[in-house]
């Protein structure tokens, strides 16, 4: 009864700072009493706190299905600053809910698993001290990804992007002292960072563009980066300006969200613990770009030459990161790529104007992606228990090669699990089922209804974007054969133990989840669709622009309204989706055919004609190609990083050292100080001052031996002049009187 | 027929200069001592005469001050000079040079 009476009246939508403030008492609590509480204290408080954030967001959600239209909540002025006027608010629409969601669910579902995988993690790699530094960074992420979500504005939405940036750098670096050469991950923590900048540059110019031109068509000159007004507002900023905003936004999309050419910050980035792989490399973080995008519809379906590139960057990035994923070793770094594909769905999807798709397919992909990296990470560790199991069994250690360093990460030392852990089999499967798109699974919905919409808006982008999907169903059929298929590789892989309750339950719900998550969305009922449309309405943008126009009296210009019909009009198509179930299909086959058979085969033969992977030998240097990304870090490496640095190391060593430090410091200033400080120690202080002051005592003391003689000691002398004296001042006075 | 108050200026300058004399050229701190009383009783002697010559009583009540103060100031000069005496064993203000710059 409460419930449906708030639920009218939206009487929820007051409680969003605390989707924000929750996650902030939860890292408050873990900063000053972590270190006092136990491991079990402080997961329970960093998860209660993430999860009652995701209770306020499910609250949010009711109210919204009562009044979808949603409400801006203020919460302060933040920055006034004359035609500046910055609130923070807070914007509850169908859209930051749906990413409330998504973060708060999967973000307490991660930091339910989390608990359970840092155990395990913080003494494999010997400091459980950290275990509190975690959850602290885990919440402060869950807390500024809310704020990112819930700006209504640019720059408060800024904030959250700066501060998700942190986090994925804290975290990655999280092992700072590890890696290669004991800096790998503070150097990949590094570079996730600068990457990010480079885009958050863009999305900086943008901002600043926006505010030269839309500031002076707002009300009363005033201007508070609302999406609100932005969106009004975008008809009457000349077409140019706005491809200039969109462009540069792309950028700040292409750094967060991963995608051409700034992608590489992201497989580096796997050098966190995978619970944060799993939240922020691939669930949530990386998919504020494709946010950003939905966020800016207005402009973005104003300027279909912007679309073009966003979808063209999109559909590029979906295959180009789907063929490396083909040729990698590392578990993670598969899955890796495999979000940088994903993202490039989503990106090309909300590109194209198919914003309602590419969202749809950000939440199912935050399902499976999620799913498939924390499986992931109970793999890891169970061959990181199989490995603890050998070094302490004799018997066992002398079967395993010396001096080599084993990887629990490398799937040529993986194969058979499938009996060893029968959970993470099980949802591993489900996610990468999901993954490659197989009907029924949520996967399929989603990507085929941008396929669908792909087909009818970009049709290249169709077929960069059904290529990817290939790819895709067959780097994870062959990663679900080599990990979990066929025999053990190495001794730990025969030992693997299934990980615990605390990290198989979440894992379980996550498969649930991509299992039944395509009903959002079904074709003909289109709940998502009718959910979102309430913010995001392409038909408004039209009559907004018409309006204004009026309003002002200028003359109503025709309005583009194809991308606005063509994406209403996509949705479900049949050969779309029979096509692309069949190429995963095909692509499936293929992977069992190289990573089942052929892996039997090579079994027979002797050790020296044995190669890591079949596929090596039937491509040959493509594969190596393909393993080595197509050199692209090399080739970023030799144009940027490599002449950076020569001229980095040009400016310190020779114009900073040798110029301005051994010549003009050296030389010149300390030259010319030296005697400077000569001239004014020597003739000036030790002549005229020392000589004044020494002169003036010396003057004093002469005076003093000249005046003692008249201190006799004789009574008489002293009345003698005492005398003189009554008689001179007596004679004075007389003088005077006369 | 009175005496002119000239006489008694006359007789108070000359004792007021023998007393000064005496506290300049005498090394006996007693005498010396006794010069300065005679330079006060030179004062209070011009006191009264201008007191007799203008009938004005305040210049006699003057001397009582004066002849209050000058006891008193025998009374500490004395026991000054006691004291000198026991340390120096010897009253000549010669002596009594220790002050000397």
């Amino acid at each position: 009864m409460l419930l449906s009476e708030a639920t009218s009246a939206g009487g929820f939508f007051n409680l969003v700072p605390l989707v924000v403030f929750f996650p902030i008492i939860g890292l408050l609590l873990n900063i000053i009493l972590g270190g006092r509480l136990g491991e079990k204290a402080i997961g329970t408080i960093a998860c209660l706190a993430s999860g009652l954030a995701f209770m306020v967001a499910v609250l949010l959600g009711i109210s919204l299905i009562g009044n979808p239209e949603g409400i801006t909540v203020p919460f302060l002025n933040w920055i006034a600053i004359g035609s500046l006027q910055l609130e923070w608010a807070f914007q509850v629409d169908t859209l930051s809910v749906t990413m409330m969601l998504v973060v708060g669910g999967v973000g307490t579902l991660i930091h339910i698993y989390a608990v359970g995988y840092m155990h395990e993690d913080v003494r494999h790699n010997g400091d459980p001290g950290r275990f509190q530094r975690f959850f602290v960074y885990f919440n402060l992420f869950i807390a500024v990804m809310m704020i990112l979500v819930s700006a209504n504005n640019y720059l408060m939405l800024f904030v959250g992007w700066e501060g998700v940036g942190l986090c994925s750098y804290l975290l990655i670096g999280f092992w700072y002292e590890k890696g290669k050469d004991g800096i790998g991950n503070a150097v990949a923590g590094k570079k996730a960072f600068i990457t990010n900048r480079i885009g958050d540059f863009g999305f900086l110019i943008a901002a600043l563009l926006m505010f030269k031109y839309f500031q002076p068509l707002a009300e009363n000159g005033v201007f508070g980066f609302d999406f609100e007004t932005v969106q009004e507002l975008a008809g009457l900023v000349p077409a140019g300006i706005i491809f200039a905003i969109t462009m540069f936004m792309l950028l700040g999309v292409t750094g967060k969200s991963a995608q051409l050419p700034l992608f590489v910050w992201l497989p580096d980035a796997m050098a966190g613990p995978t619970p944060v792989s799993a939240l922020i490399h691939a669930a949530t973080m990386v998919t504020a770009g494709v946010y950003l995008v939905a966020r800016s519809y207005a402009m973005y379906s104003m300027v279909p030459e912007a679309q073009t590139w966003v979808a063209v960057v999109g559909g590029v990035t979906a295959l180009f990161a789907a063929t490396i994923a083909v040729a990698q070793f590392d578990i993670k770094k598969v899955l890796a790529y495999s979000t940088i594909s994903q993202l490039g769905f989503m990106v090309a999807a909300v590109g194209m104007g198919a914003f309602v798709a590419g969202m749809f397919h950000l939440v199912i992909h935050a399902f499976f992606k999620a799913l498939l990296f924390l499986s992931a990470g109970s793999v890891i560790q169970g061959l990181e228990r199989g490995y603890h199991q050998v070094e302490h069994d004799p018997m066992l250690a002398r079967k395993m090669k010396h001096g080599h360093q084993f990887d629990p990460q490398d799937m040529r030392n993986m194969g058979g699990l499938r009996t060893r852990m029968k959970t993470t089999f099980w949802v591993y499967l489900i996610g990468a089922v999901a993954l490659a798109g197989i009907f029924p699974l949520a996967g399929f919905w989603s990507k085929d209804e941008i396929l669908a919409e792909a087909l009818h808006l970009q049709p290249v982008v169709y077929w960069l974007l059904t290529s990817a999907a290939f790819f895709t169903a067959f780097y994870m059929g062959r990663q679900i054969l080599m990990v979990f298929f066929g025999q053990p590789r190495s001794e730990p892989a025969a030992n693997a133990q299934e990980s615990p309750a605390v990290m198989t339950i979440p894992l379980i719900v996550l498969a649930g989840v991509s299992l039944l998550g395509g009903a959002l969305n079904l074709p003909g009922l289109h709940t998502f669709t009718t959910w979102l449309e309430h913010t995001i309405n392409l038909e408004e943008v039209g009559t907004a622009v018409t309006s204004v126009l009026t309003k002002i009296g200028l003359a109503v210009a025709p309005v583009k309204g194809s991308m606005a019909e063509g994406a209403a009009e996509g949705g479900f198509n049949l050969t779309v989706a029979l096509l692309s179930t069949g190429l995963a299909l095909g692509a499936i086959a293929l992977a069992y055919y190289f990573y089942y058979h052929r892996v039997r085969a090579m079994q027979a033969l002797p050790a020296v004609r044995r190669t890591d992977d079949p596929l090596r030998a039937v491509l040959g240097p493509v594969f190596t190609l393909l393993e080595n990304k197509y050199y692209i870090d090399e080739l970023y490496g030799a144009i940027i990083i490599k002449p950076y640095t020569a001229i980095a190391s040009f400016l310190a060593d020779k114009v900073e050292w040798v110029f301005w430090h051994d010549f003009f410091h050296d030389k010149v200033l300390s030259g010319a100080f030296h005697s400077l400080t000569w001239l004014l120690s020597k003739p000036i202080d030790t002549n005229v001052i020392d000589g004044f002051a020494n002169g003036l005592a010396e003057g004093t003391q002469e005076l003093a031996a000249l005046v003692r003689r008249i201190q006799s000691g004789y009574v008489r002398n002293y009345a003698l002049s005492m005398f003189v004296g009554v008689i001179l001042i007596i004679g004075y006075i007389i003088l005077r009187g006369i | 027929m009175p005496v002119p108050v000239e006489y008694y200026l006359g007789l108070a300058s000359i004792l007021f200069i023998l007393g000064a004399l005496g506290v300049l050229i005498r090394r006996n701190s007693l005498i010396i001592f006794m010069s300065v009383e005679l330079m006060l009783n030179a004062a209070n002697l011009a006191f009264v005469s201008f007191a007799r010559h203008w009938q004005q009583p305040s210049g006699q009540i003057f001397v009582f001050f004066i002849m209050t103060v000058a006891a008193a100031e025998v009374a500490v000069g004395l026991a000054l000079i006691v004291t000198i005496f026991k340390s120096k064993a010897s009253i000549d203000v010669d002596q009594m040079s220790s002050l000397k710059g």
